[in-house]
């Protein structure tokens, strides 16, 4: 007994070790964001003398690019959802002919290189005047989202019984309004999990920023942390400090939706 | 929106004495109506960029054609310019090496971890789930740490190395060495790739039945026999969808090489992702961009074919 406790012990101290190498960037990170004299020079080792006077620099230059990016990346969500669910129902609970072929194109999709998707895009969207517009950026970002929540909702409304939405409609409801009222509420963790990935993937997005835009009216975060860090190698400090900002999106999905990551990281494509 | 109003109606005429196979037929199309918006966002944002892209890639593009409207179409021309880029061809090499370098990289270590942490000891799970943050960060964002950390006068790697005697007092040019910057963006990747080749393979090494093990264990294996004898082969199919899916987003890598590098120096870093964004978006000339993308999409298709055989048992149960 003693000694399985202290192998569990042992065990423990090397995931610690583990986990300081392979997160030591993200230290650093936080580390640099906090000494505003970390500008050119070398940085401290321990913010020793801490100060969020980088922060005030981030906010007051990066600010409107964070918002940008939280209105973008919402937008997403909301279009994804609304395009993801009553299809995810469908291919669950319809046993539509071709159903399954629509689920495998759905994986496909995944492997397309998303360079080639902005190649086309740009020239379409320059014709339709979507070009450096929110509603363009959020429309190409949903993409990033959509076969991930098809999949992961689908395979959730799999286990919705049929008996569930036939009740509903033999009292009177019709299939969407039975399909809003009891498939949606009961698919609540389901569309939780699917909306925070696809916000985070919107929020992480870079590419479509970089090249559906071509002045900075639509410019988030990921877009202002490149361009700012080319322009501004002196201030490192302030760079540090957007990129902490930035990250918190992903801490946040890491506390909140922890147990469903591992799901996210798959994407539906191991299973 | 549009679906309720469509709907609403449609089954209200349907409900109005229609014969029952008019009704039948009537609320099959009806269910196709909750498919459908999501089928046609698809097509479009995934569908028409396929074929747009092999349309393009036999287009003469210019600036002007943004003014213009016309993209005359010009045969092979573009093919025959990129072919003949020794940029294009050193991007190919250069392609190869990070994929091969950062899958090797991340899969090896990524496994280890997932072996270890396959152990029962006290946080491990929450210390799993925080390894998972270099994943989740914007790689934009992790390239733009890391170039501080590489940076050869003031970053803390060529301090620390220092500090331990390792390199002399002027550092490794880590990214500003057309001979090293390669090498460095492939560990960085293999840094941010790391957690999800541990989950997925910690993912798979649950599976594998316990008793598999005790029976090994009564048998006699060693550790490494073990390894070798029932997690690997166990292992595989999960193993191929690591490594398939590992390729097809490091092949396609643009964010984390031009926040790092641009490309450079020298182009050493330039790949097919960002040879593309530079033919297409800074020399404007979207049809040899096209191009460039479309090979992308050939390699990625070979790796599709093998992903999707690699599958195939799961598609086959129907679910």
């Amino acid at each position: 007994m003693n000694r399985l406790r202290f192998r569990s012990a042992w065990n423990t101290t090397a995931a610690l070790l583990i986990l300081a190498v392979l997160l030591f960037p993200v230290y650093w990170m936080l580390n640099t964001a906090l000494q505003p004299e970390a500008s050119i020079a070398a940085t401290q080792w321990f913010p020793t003398a801490p100060s969020l006077r980088n922060f005030d620099t981030a906010i007051s230059s990066q600010g409107g690019s964070l918002l940008t990016s939280f209105a973008v990346a919402l937008g997403a969500v909301v279009v994804c959802l609304a395009l993801a669910a009553p299809a995810a129902y469908g291919l669950a609970q319809f046993g539509l002919r071709g159903g399954q072929g629509i689920v495998f194109g759905t994986l496909i999709t995944q492997m397309v290189p998303g360079i080639v998707i902005a190649n086309a895009l740009y020239s379409a969207y320059a014709e339709l005047g979507l070009v450096n517009s929110y509603l363009g950026l959020v429309l190409a970002d949903a993409s990033l989202g959509l076969p991930f929540a098809i999949v992961l909702l689908r395979a959730f409304m799999v286990s919705i019984p049929a008996e569930v939405v036939e009740a509903a409609m033999v009292d009177g409801a019709n299939r969407f309004t039975a399909f809003v009222r009891i498939v949606l509420p009961m698919s609540r963790n389901a569309l939780i999990t699917a909306g925070l990935f696809t916000f985070l993937f919107a929020w992480s997005d870079f590419m479509f920023a970089l090249t559906l835009n071509t002045t900075d009216d639509v410019k988030p975060i990921t877009l202002g942390i490149y361009q700012f860090v080319g322009a501004h190698v002196s201030d490192w400090g302030a760079v540090m400090a957007t990129a902490v900002l930035s990250a918190v999106p992903a801490a946040i999905l890491l506390v909140v939706a922890q147990k469903y990551i591992a799901a996210g990281i798959t994407g539906g494509s191991v299973k | 929106m549009t679906t309720i109003t469509s709907i609403a109606p449609a089954e209200g005429t349907a409900g109005a004495g229609s014969t029952s196979v008019r009704t039948s037929r009537h609320r099959g199309l009806l269910r196709w109506l909750f498919v459908v918006p999501a089928l046609a966002y698809m097509a479009l944002f995934f569908g028409y960029p396929l074929v747009r892209n092999i349309v393009m890639s036999f287009q003469h593009y210019t600036p002007k054609t943004y003014f213009t409207g016309e993209a005359p179409f010009n045969g092979l021309d573009n093919w025959r310019a990129v072919f003949a880029n020794e940029l294009f061809t050193d991007a190919l090499w250069h392609t190869a090496l990070f994929t091969v370098g950062s899958l090797l990289g991340q899969f090896t270590i990524g496994l280890a971890l997932a072996v270890f942490f396959s152990r029962r000891f006290r946080l491990s799970g929450v210390i799993r789930a925080v390894l998972l943050l270099p994943w989740l960060v914007p790689m934009v964002v992790s390239a733009v740490v890391w170039r501080r950390i590489l940076d050869q006068e003031h970053g803390m790697l060529n301090t620390a190395l220092h500090a331990v005697g390792l390199v002399p007092a002027d550092g490794v040019p880590w990214l500003s060495s057309p001979g090293v910057a390669l090498f460095s963006a492939i560990l960085v990747n293999i840094w941010i790739g790391i957690p999800f080749n541990m989950v997925i393979l910690y993912g798979g090494l649950q599976e594998i039945p316990r008793d598999l093990y005790e029976a090994a264990a009564l048998d006699g294996s060693g550790a490494w026999r073990t390894f070798r004898s029932i997690t690997l082969p166990m292992l595989r199919p999960v193993i191929t969808v690591v490594l398939v899916l590992g390729f097809m987003s490091t092949v396609k890598i643009l964010d984390l090489i031009l926040a790092l590098t641009s490309g450079g120096p020298a182009d050493s870093t330039q790949t097919l992702g960002t040879v593309t964004y530079q033919l297409s978006f800074l020399q404007l000339d979207f049809g040899q961009g096209a191009v460039v993308g479309n090979v992308l999409i050939l390699i990625s298709a070979v790796f599709a074919v093998l992903y999707l055989r690699a599958n195939r048992a799961d598609f086959g149960k129907g679910k």
